[in-house]
């Protein structure tokens, strides 16, 4: 059960990391579009198909002008920046994954810690890199949209603020692995109001909210093939193959990750005085 | 008036109120306020305190039956019951308590005859509980039935197969060591060996294997080599199913029968159950740390922004109090109104700090911060609560419902959070306005105090010229709000490089003293340590006291419910005549046993009353008569000896079976007391033969000291003789090692330190002139070295460059030209040979000022011999000027007085107009000195005007031996009379000449083009000299009034006058071509090939366009570039004019003041100060105001911007940054007194800053001083009034009459 339940967790990472990865590249560089990207990264037709329909002008919109401000920034500087903020938020979602699987995995297991610490590294060895991977590129989506879309975020923007919003961020998963609900139905309902709160408090920006639906809807949908796959499999699916909160938990967890990444793109000429 | 403006008003008008009561009696709030934390936290009291420590709970033997696993079938006292207290437990442990010693002890005994038998009959009393079995009614009923049952031991636990029972009843005892064989005991040579074998050598906190079979913890067992008291204790433990009260009072009742012991004071009347925690594994400790972690960065980024208070830390840490206190109160008041919590309170803790969150203080610091300096603390106080209530209550009622909305998701978990959240919040708001407020109104009166200590010199120290009345008006408060901190520089002894962190941390363990303290502190608890270990030191003898004192060492114990009925403990008589335990009990069961007890119990009667009897007096008899008789005695601190144990003993136990005790009770029984008292005889023959041979020496050495000292307790003494053995040979080895350590460390020194180092550093210490800090540190030898021009005789006051050459005026008119790249003196304008017709003295002079260069003659001609110079471009050269001493304190007393006092005063034209007209009057108070010094100097002086001086310069320009400056009559009569007074004085002559230049007119303004240089006078004459050669080019005098500003570009010229008036003049020449030919050439210093003919031929300046009227009062600031020439005046206006055309294209008005200073750069825009302390920025394509905003007390007096700045400087010694675009104030640096104006921009984000007798450089972006160079010894007291920064990277800073020029190429590579 528990290894079932860790497995879904950490697929599901994996999976938005997967699908994210390629647009990542085009970030560091190869000139390609987010758009083809998605498209041929998601191997269901009608999935990619959803995905274009769903989000196509602004993702591709954010993929030329990720590619074109690579090109642009030909100088040093700027793109040592970029590597930096990547590794950071690559660092930060590694870090995020391998914690909030071991807060789903706690769910059923609490004595004998050395077999979940086996476990946690033996079976998913793939979960962090890709959780890290999928963080760098929504990390540096974000900030990118915004400069496309000419407003810039400066809703609350500073490093408190930031850290307020991964303490809720963890919360919500902590929640969603720990509390015991009625049903199924008042968990993913109180996730959402939980997730959209989080939206609202912390970024409540058009971008942020469509950057989010968008990689909920299609990380979930990437989930569901996986599971139809047989990839892996979830405990009590009620929602199709998977369980029906995972979509609350994509939602904030980008929009977590894309405050992360708006704070470091402003990052170091905001460096505060201190003296 | 709608409601929410009404509301708003009432809100506001509240927290005003508040405000002002919380700064006026701050410290009774805070009083009032600790003391409502602390009531409303006094409920947390009861809670368990968070751990995985066991927790207790005690329940009478009597009428004992185990827990109904149902919580609802249980009745009575619910109350007392934890809620743990529920099923039947893991296991019942029932210990038998086993005290043996060897009586009488025999003075040839060895040390292990105390332990040795003792330890053998374990083996007997094993079986005996073994094969215990109670017969009754029911039938029979053995141990078998009743005891836990354990199979394998973990497979991880190979090496305790032999040692830990297997397949059969839990039941430990010391036995087990030896697989509880008694013949395995008697052949084991070593029994301490065998005891310890698996003893683990490190440090660890779980039960080890001797703790678990002994059942007690290892000190109190009494089995080693130098047990005084020679009595042995260990336990037989024994894990029991079920509980049998009538099999267990039979086996109680049995093993005292046979081996009573009669002072036994043990209470057994509870029996006690342990609940065991859930054991908090790594994996779930990693999501809860993490958490932590992100509440701490979260406390960490909110705490920091706290800025502009006294005390950062101060406040920082009220901010987590409030938030925390607020937390608790409001578990507390949860608790009060009966809410338990069942969240675990560890889990979500954090989470509700972050909901409740620390922004409310952070709005309040900022806002309180940002009220008006200059108002009393109170007002501040509540002004900034007032500004902010609107917004705090409205976040607060959001937050209410936001978790108002939470209550509602009916999940039991949820609403818990939430009730604790909103109380939370409501405590935290109370909080922050009563307790916060106040802490803050504090940490402002503070800083208000310190800011007046600090402030009140500078500001006294202000120049007295400024009228007061005008105070009040340079402080408009609405200013104040946006007012961001001031760096204050420290005194220049203390302002060094920024030192790199690891030097002021060593700076702060220096300064605090850290290591010592720290050492100190060690060392006193090391020896309170000691002396409380030590086996002859204080616990023993508290332990004896408390032990001889048994009544208070019970009062001691916590009390224990005491069921009715149950005779009172302590009294040994009644304990004796209780005996045979559980009489009832007896009588109703065993009528079998009772039989047999019935025919032992007088045996044991008289048994046990012989030591009994004995007792009293046996503590003198037995002593005095070779001590031998031991008695065994129960004290308290044998009461419940388990709870000793490691916390960690049962669970570890249990675990080798693989059963958890995680969230599981075991119930421990009271112990059965047994005393074993063996007579000698058995101590004998249980001895080992190996024991005998290797005990042996040890006996005989210390035997004969027994025989020596011949005293009671022999035994005890000899013991004592070998700790006292062992003691000397400790401490000695210690004193040894110690001496060789401090040996050590001193080679140490010896090796890493040099020898001179603590003696006064003779190679440090050769810059003694640089300043130390309070550490001795003095700042490095930097490769900034300053090159000095000296030269001029007085106080320089214009000073031009355009990067090749420099030009500098001083105040009696001298025009020096330097090199910007060496350094070198190029050209004096007027030149000092000049005199040569007037007196012999003077042609000497001459020869000897060239006399250095040794490149040519008297007879040649001044073009060739300059060209020479300049071609051969010796390095010494600048040591013509620098070798000659200072001359100014030579010059005739009287003058000098006077011209010190006229010198002070062109200082602060820059100030503005007012003390412009002040400068003007100096050569009218320079002609008074000369009308007191003879009539020729009258003279002259009455002929100051321009006619004359454009005869002399026109003579001058004809040829070049014929160049006459100045009024010769005046300046060679004064000569004349100084060469009588003096004529060998060659110093004094070659300083003086250049006097004869200003007695017409001083040099306003500068500037340098290529190799001219335009210079405006005070008499409206604009001359035009060759920077090369020292010849005037051109020279227009048709504006009369002075020449207050100049502006020189390509070949046009733009001189702004005292009148209001600006000429523009064009040169005819190719300038531009000239300029670049020059360039190219120069800084080799040939021949400048220039297009203009060497022989000096004039340039024709014509006046093209003059405005007349361009303001009404004297012009006071004049720029010009891309094409825009921008001017400012005392009327308060700033006029932009075409430089082509020159027509006037806006009238820029928004200065309540005269215009000071003015900026404008390629961008074209413009920034201007003035005389109100405001500083304007401009948009000079509209002409439309950008930004205004109040900068100084007082004037503005110099004003320049980067691409991202403004950077303004002012009368208040401050030198502010702004933001450029946003006109937001960065911050600001409290600068030195009288060096506010002198500042320059390097590059982007380099500023270079003047002080007294230094520069500091700054990094623009973040105000961190980078580096300041110090420029020479002498320079000290002399403040740099001017900086100009050369293209180069070179500044040139103005020190009185010397320039320094500093290149700064090392900060410049760090920075770009």
């Amino acid at each position: 059960m528990p290894r079932l339940e860790h497995c879904g967790w950490s697929c599901s990472c994996a999976a938005r990391g997967r699908h994210k990865a390629q647009p990542g590249d085009a970030a560091a560089g190869l000139a390609a579009k987010v758009g083809e990207m998605l498209s041929s990264s998601v191997s269901s037709p009608s999935l990619s198909s959803v995905g274009h329909g769903a989000r196509s002008p602004s993702t591709s919109r954010a993929g030329s002008s990720t590619s074109g401000s690579g090109s642009r920034s030909s100088t040093l500087n700027w793109s040592q920046h970029l590597v930096q903020r990547s590794v950071v938020l690559f660092v930060v979602g590694v870090f995020m994954a391998l914690v909030l699987n071991l807060l789903q995995i706690q769910r059923n297991v609490t004595l004998f810690p050395d077999e979940v610490i086996s476990t946690l590294f033996s079976s998913a060895w793939w979960v962090p890199p890709c959780c890290g991977t999928a963080a760098a590129v929504v990390g540096l989506l974000y900030p990118c949209i915004d400069s496309h879309l000419g407003e810039p975020h400066k809703f609350k923007r500073e490093w408190a603020s930031v850290m307020r919003c991964i303490a809720v961020f963890v919360g919500i998963n902590h929640a969603s692995a720990k509390l015991d609900f009625a049903n199924n139905i008042q968990l993913s309902l109180t996730l959402a109001a939980l997730s959209l709160g989080l939206w609202w408090t912390f970024d409540r920006s058009r971008s942020g909210l469509g950057l989010g639906i968008t990689i909920a809807f299609v990380a979930t949908l990437i989930t569901q093939f996986l599971v139809y796959n047989g990839v892996y499999q979830y405990t009590s699916p009620d929602f199709l193959y998977i369980r029906s909160w995972l979509p609350c938990i994509f939602f904030s967890g980008g929009v977590t990750v894309g405050n992360i990444g708006r704070q470091l793109a402003m990052g170091i000429p905001e460096k505060p005085h201190n003296d | 008036m709608t409601l929410t403006e009404k509301l708003r008003e009432r809100i506001s008008g509240a927290f005003y109120n508040h405000g002002l009561l919380c700064a006026s009696y701050p410290i009774p709030i805070i009083l009032f306020t600790a003391l409502c934390i602390l009531a409303c936290c006094y409920p947390l009291l009861k809670l368990p305190l968070p751990g995985t420590g066991p927790v207790e709970f005690s329940t009478p033997v009597k009428d004992y039956s185990p827990p109904s696993p149902d919580l609802g079938l249980q009745q009575g006292d619910l109350g007392e019951r934890p809620d743990w207290y529920l099923g039947a437990p893991v296991a019942y442990v029932q210990q038998v308590l086993v005290k043996a010693t060897v009586s009488p002890w025999q003075k040839n005994f060895l040390p292990v005859d105390v332990f040795r038998s003792p330890l053998s009959r374990v083996f007997q009393l094993v079986e005996e509980i073994r094969n215990h079995a109670l017969r009754d009614s029911s039938g029979v009923k053995s141990l078998e039935e009743v005891c836990l049952q354990v199979t394998d031991l973990l497979p991880g636990l190979k090496k305790l197969r032999n040692l830990l029972p297997e397949h059969g009843c839990l039941l430990l005892s010391p036995g087990n060591f030896w697989q509880n064989d008694r013949e395995r005991f008697n052949a084991d040579p070593d029994i301490i060996k065998t005891i310890h074998q698996h003893e683990p050598k490190t440090l660890q906190t779980s039960a080890t294997l001797k703790d678990l079979l002994f059942g007690l913890p290892g000190k109190y067992s009494g089995v080693n080599l130098y047990n005084r008291k020679r009595v042995v204790s260990y336990t037989i433990t024994l894990g029991l199913q079920r509980y049998d009260s009538r099999f267990l009072s039979s086996l109680r009742a049995r093993l005292k029968l046979l081996h009573p012991s009669p002072n036994c004071t043990l209470r057994e009347e509870n029996i006690v159950h342990v609940h065991f925690k859930e054991e908090i594994g790594i994996a779930e400790l990693i999501p809860l740390v993490t958490t932590y972690i992100i509440l701490f960065a979260y406390i960490y980024f909110s705490t920091r922004k706290i800025d502009m208070v006294k005390s950062k830390w101060g406040l920082a840490l009220a901010a987590v109090v409030t938030v925390l206190s607020s937390l608790l109160m409001s578990v507390g008041l949860c608790t009060l109104f009966g809410l338990t919590p069942t969240l675990n309170g560890g889990e979500i803790f954090p989470y509700l700090v972050v909901v409740i969150g620390l922004e409310n203080v952070l709005v309040l610091t900022k806002s309180v911060v940002s009220t008006p300096v200059d108002l009393e603390v109170k007002l501040r106080i509540a002004q900034g609560l007032s500004n902010e209530s609107w917004s705090i209550m409205k976040n607060m009622a959001t937050e209410l419902g936001i978790i108002l909305i939470g209550y509602f998701t009916l999940v039991p978990a949820i609403q818990e959070f939430c009730l604790f959240a909103v109380v939370g919040l409501v405590s935290d708001f109370f909080l922050q306005m009563f307790f916060f407020t106040t802490v803050l109104s504090i940490d402002i009166r503070r800083m208000e105090l310190a800011d007046l200590n600090r402030r009140l010199p500078a500001e006294a120290c202000l120049p007295p010229a400024k009228p007061a009345g005008r105070a009040p008006r340079h402080v408009p408060p609405a200013l104040r709000p946006t007012t961001p901190h001031t760096i204050t520089l420290q005194p220049c002894s203390f302002r060094n490089l920024r030192l790199p962190k690891r030097l002021r941390l060593i700076y702060f363990f220096a300064r605090t003293r850290l290591a010592q303290r720290l050492i100190m502190a060690g060392t006193v608890i090391w020896i309170g340590i000691l002396v409380y270990t030590d086996p002859a030191g204080l616990r023993t003898y508290l332990t004896s006291q408390v032990t001889e004192q048994s009544p208070l060492g019970e009062a001691g114990l916590p009390p224990m419910p005491v069921p009715g009925g149950v005779l009172p403990a302590g009294d040994p008589k009644i304990d004796l005549s209780v005996f045979p335990s559980d009489p009832v009990q007896l009588s109703e069961n065993q009528t079998q046993q009772r039989e047999q007890k019935s025919g032992l119990e007088p045996l044991d009667r008289l048994e046990t009353n012989q030591p009994w009897a004995q007792g009293p007096e046996g503590k003198g008899n037995g002593q005095l008569e070779l001590g031998a008789e031991a008695e065994v005695t129960w004290g308290a601190e044998d009461e419940e000896i388990w709870r000793k144990l490691s916390f960690r003993h049962w669970p570890s136990l249990f675990s080798y079976y693989n059963i958890t005790l995680a969230k599981r009770y075991i119930s421990i029984l009271p112990a059965i007391p047994v005393t074993l008292y063996l007579n000698p005889q058995e101590a004998l023959e249980a001895r080992h033969p190996q024991e005998t041979n290797r005990y042996h020496p040890f006996l005989a050495s210390s035997g004969a000291k027994l025989d020596a000292e011949a005293q009671p307790g022999p035994a005890s003494s000899k013991l004592q003789g070998h700790q006292d053995v062992t003691l000397y040979k400790v401490a000695a080895l210690g004193l040894a090692s110690g001496i060789i350590l401090v040996l050590l460390l001193f080679c140490l020194y010896r090796v890493f330190c040099p020898k001179n180092y603590g003696q006064n550093g003779h190679s440090r210490r050769k810059r003694g002139d640089l300043p130390c800090d309070d550490y001795g540190y003095s700042p490095p030898e930097t490769e900034i070295v300053p090159l000095v021009l000296r030269g001029h005789l007085m106080d320089i006051e214009c000073l031009a460059s355009d990067g090749m050459l420099l030009v500098s005026c001083c105040l009696v008119g001298q025009i020096r030209v330097w090199d910007a790249q060496t350094g070198d003196c190029l050209t004096v304008i007027p030149k000092p040979r000049l005199r040569r017709d007037s007196s012999g003295v003077f042609d000497y002079q001459e020869s000897w000022d060239r006399s250095p260069d040794g490149k040519n003659g008297l007879d040649e001609s001044l073009e060739n011999s300059h060209q020479l110079k300049r071609m051969l471009s010796p390095p010494p050269q600048p040591l013509l000027f620098c070798d000659q001493p200072d001359l100014t304190s030579l010059i005739d007393t009287n003058f000098s007085e006077q011209v010190k006092v006229a010198a002070s005063e062109p200082r602060l034209r820059a100030v503005g107009g007012r003390q412009k007209e002040t400068g003007y009057d100096f050569s009218s108070l320079v002609g008074k000195v000369y009308e007191e010094h003879g009539t020729s100097s009258s003279r002259s002086f009455s002929r100051l005007s321009a006619p004359h001086g454009q005869a002399g310069f026109s003579a001058g320009s004809g040829g070049p031996g014929f160049r006459v400056c100045g009024s010769e009559e005046g300046g060679c009569g004064r000569r004349r009379s100084l060469g009588e007074e003096a004529p060998a004085g060659f110093d004094k002559p070659a300083s003086l000449p250049s006097w004869g230049g200003d007695l017409e007119s001083s040099v306003w303004s500068l500037d340098l083009r290529g190799n001219l240089i335009v210079a405006g006078r005070s008499n409206g004459k604009l001359e035009v000299w060759d920077a090369i050669e020292g010849t005037l080019r051109s020279s227009n005098e048709e504006g009369l009034s002075g020449i207050t500003a100049l502006v020189f570009i390509n070949n046009r010229i733009v001189a702004a006058r005292l009148n209001g008036s600006l000429d523009f003049f064009s040169l005819e020449t190719h300038m531009s071509l000239n300029h670049l030919q020059f360039r190219g050439a120069a800084s080799r210093g040939s021949v400048p090939s220039s297009p203009v003919p060497s022989g000096g031929g004039t340039i024709p300046c014509e006046l093209t366009h003059t405005v007349l009227c361009a303001h009404h009062k004297p012009i006071t600031a004049l720029k010009a570039a891309a094409g825009r020439l921008v001017t400012g005046s005392q009327d308060h206006t700033l006029r932009v004019f075409r430089l082509e055309d020159a027509r006037c294209l806006f009238t820029l008005q928004g200065h309540s003041g005269a215009i000071t200073a003015v900026y404008m750069d390629q961008t074209m825009v413009l920034a201007s100060g003035g005389q109100d302390g405001a500083i304007c920025l401009w948009d000079v394509l509209t002409g439309s105001k950008v930004s205004h905003m109040y900068a100084h007390r007082g004037d503005v007096t110099s004003l320049t911007c980067t691409s991202s700045c403004v950077i303004s400087s002012g009368l208040d010694d401050l030198i502010s940054i702004w933001d450029r675009s946003s006109g937001i104030k960065l911050y600001s640096i409290q600068q030195e007194m009288g060096c506010g104006a002198s500042l320059g921009v390097i590059s982007d984000n380099l500023l270079v800053t003047g002080g007294q007798g230094c520069v500091s450089f700054w990094d623009i972006g973040y105000g961190d001083l980078l580096q300041t160079v110090y420029l020479g010894k002498s320079n000290e007291a002399q403040p740099a009034r001017q900086i100009l920064v050369l293209e180069n990277a070179a500044i040139v800073c103005n020190f009185g009459s010397e320039l320094s020029l500093v290149y700064v190429p090392s900060v410049l590579e760090k920075l770009d």
